[in-house]
């Protein structure tokens, strides 16, 4: 069966575990950087980006995921996650993984009290899916080999490059499986074929 | 179409800030150092609690200059507390902004009849909770977080156990209930039937429950996880300890590896004093706040 990571160092990890759990994998709750050699793709969970990306330093997880990306292994990154893979932060801040090539701006539709939701149509994923913001950033900016999902208003907020997939709301939310079924057939896609 | 101020946007805030620690802070000194240390958010206030239950007196919103300031040093969420029923301070911190607010027994009550009707704000609240008839109740009124109430400022576990106990006891009695017992529990606990009902069908409470009042050390905040808290609140246990970034970093560090023992004892080495904790029972009846509220 296939092993899919969650990594749990703060934020939404349960909900992203059983929306895995609905289709068919193994979830492995990461909190410890050599558990992730064990894995074959990897979700960074709804959480404070700010600080994620710290406890992932402290905790010693960058070389590890550095090596995640290089390796092609398959990451799903949702809301805070999709910060962490960004080339490109808008303002001062420096970037983290640098998985993908899109450049994203933090809170960009506002404070919490402009968090919202909102049914969107998700390439490869479905016409109808209810999309929950929590102070969430956009994807203001995409590169070439990457693939646009869904936009609202306009504005960029799913993206897939190859085995990398963002999205700026929280498939996890909701009891709707797709997101993560799509997900799971990258990771299942990307098996070297045995045999 | 895009709908703001919903349950699942405003649970879902919560949700996004499980297995972190939220800080008090007082000014955007602290601020900073409370999300250096990896704080999920900070909370910001005049005083922390134990200097509010030294100064005595009315303790009210804090002046919205703190909020202010604390808003621009910090890209975390910012909370504010306001008193219970108050209904113009919840209005003021939700038109300033801030993404989450306590009605909070910290603060002097402003009703001790209604709490706030939680469910008008777009803003979500948190509220403090000894047991699920308390928590049910908040629930009730549109609450999006529920945290224990423990003993605020005291730097002083028990409260905080014995409500987060009682709180999982209860959600696993509701649990294993039969269905037409539940009417009499919810008249027993004073608790609205439907939240029961959902408490029942789900197996757990529909929203996140953090661990607040009392926790001052690393150990007490991975205690407060292992008895079953999606995260911690901390007071006065930051910035009235000896080294206050040493303490809110090992604390963050405990309450994520709140099962590796091996890990608690290091991060605790050399922190220096704790804050100074107080002896429950030295509290007469008027200086207990978990009382505030009903």
């Amino acid at each position: 069966m296939l092993k899919i990571g969650v990594l749990a160092l703060q934020g939404a990890v349960r909900e992203h575990v059983q929306s895995l759990e609905a289709n068919d994998v193994d979830v492995v709750v990461i909190k410890r950087p050599e558990q992730l050699q064990e894995v074959d793709g990897l979700v960074f969970p709804g959480g404070e980006s700010t600080t994620m990306r710290r406890l992932i330093n402290k905790y010693g997880f960058f070389e590890e995921l550095q090596q995640f990306v290089n390796k092609e292994k398959p990451i799903f990154g949702t809301c805070a996650g999709a910060i962490l893979m960004a080339r490109e932060l808008i303002g001062d801040e420096d970037p983290f993984l640098k998985a993908m090539d899109i450049a994203v701006e933090r809170n960009a539709f506002g404070r919490q009290r402009e968090s919202f939701e909102a049914t969107l149509k998700v390439e490869s994923v479905g016409d109808d899916i209810e999309a929950v913001f929590i102070r969430a950033p956009i994807i203001s900016n995409v590169g070439q080999s990457v693939d646009v999902l869904a936009t609202f208003n306009g504005q960029v907020v799913a993206a897939q490059q190859g085995p990398f997939l963002a999205c700026s709301f929280h498939p996890e939310l909701t009891e709707d499986r797709r997101f993560h079924q799509y997900f799971v057939d990258i990771v299942r896609k990307q098996q070297p074929v045995v045999g | 179409m895009q709908q703001t101020g919903t349950d699942r946007v405003k649970r879902g805030m919560a949700e996004m800030q499980k297995g972190g620690v939220i800080m008090d802070v007082v000014n955007a000194e602290q601020a900073k150092i409370a999300e250096e240390a990896g704080a999920v958010a900070v909370m910001a206030l005049e005083r922390v609690p134990a200097d509010i239950r030294a100064a005595g007196g009315v303790a009210r919103m804090a002046d919205p200059t703190i909020v202010e300031e604390v808003t621009n040093a910090v890209s975390i969420p910012v909370m504010a507390k306001a008193r219970i029923g108050h209904i113009v301070e919840a209005r003021v911190l939700e038109a300033l902004g801030v993404d989450y607010i306590d009605e909070s027994e910290v603060l002097t009550p402003a009703d001790e009849v209604y709490h706030l009707q939680k469910r008008d704000y777009t803003v979500p609240f948190v509220c403090g909770a000894r047991d699920l008839g308390e928590a049910t109740r908040r629930i009730g009124e549109g609450a999006s977080m529920i945290r224990t109430k423990g003993e605020p400022g005291t730097g002083n576990i028990v409260e905080a156990v014995r409500h987060q106990r009682m709180m999982q006891g209860q959600i696993k009695k509701i649990v294993n209930m039969a269905e037409d017992e539940l009417m009499t529990e919810a008249k027993n606990l004073g608790a609205p039937y439907d939240v029961l009902r959902d408490i029942q069908q789900n197996g757990k409470l529909p929203l996140v429950n953090f661990a607040a009042g009392g926790i001052a050390t690393p150990a007490d905040a991975a205690l407060m996880m292992q008895l079953g808290s999606d995260g911690v609140f901390v007071g006065s246990g930051i910035f009235k300890s000896e080294q206050p970034d040493k303490f809110a970093r090992a604390i963050v560090e405990a309450t994520t590896h709140y099962e590796d023992y091996g890990r608690i004892a290091e991060l605790s080495k050399g922190l220096g004093t704790a804050m100074t904790g107080m002896d429950i029972t030295s509290l007469a009846d008027h200086e207990r706040m978990q009382d505030r509220g009903w």
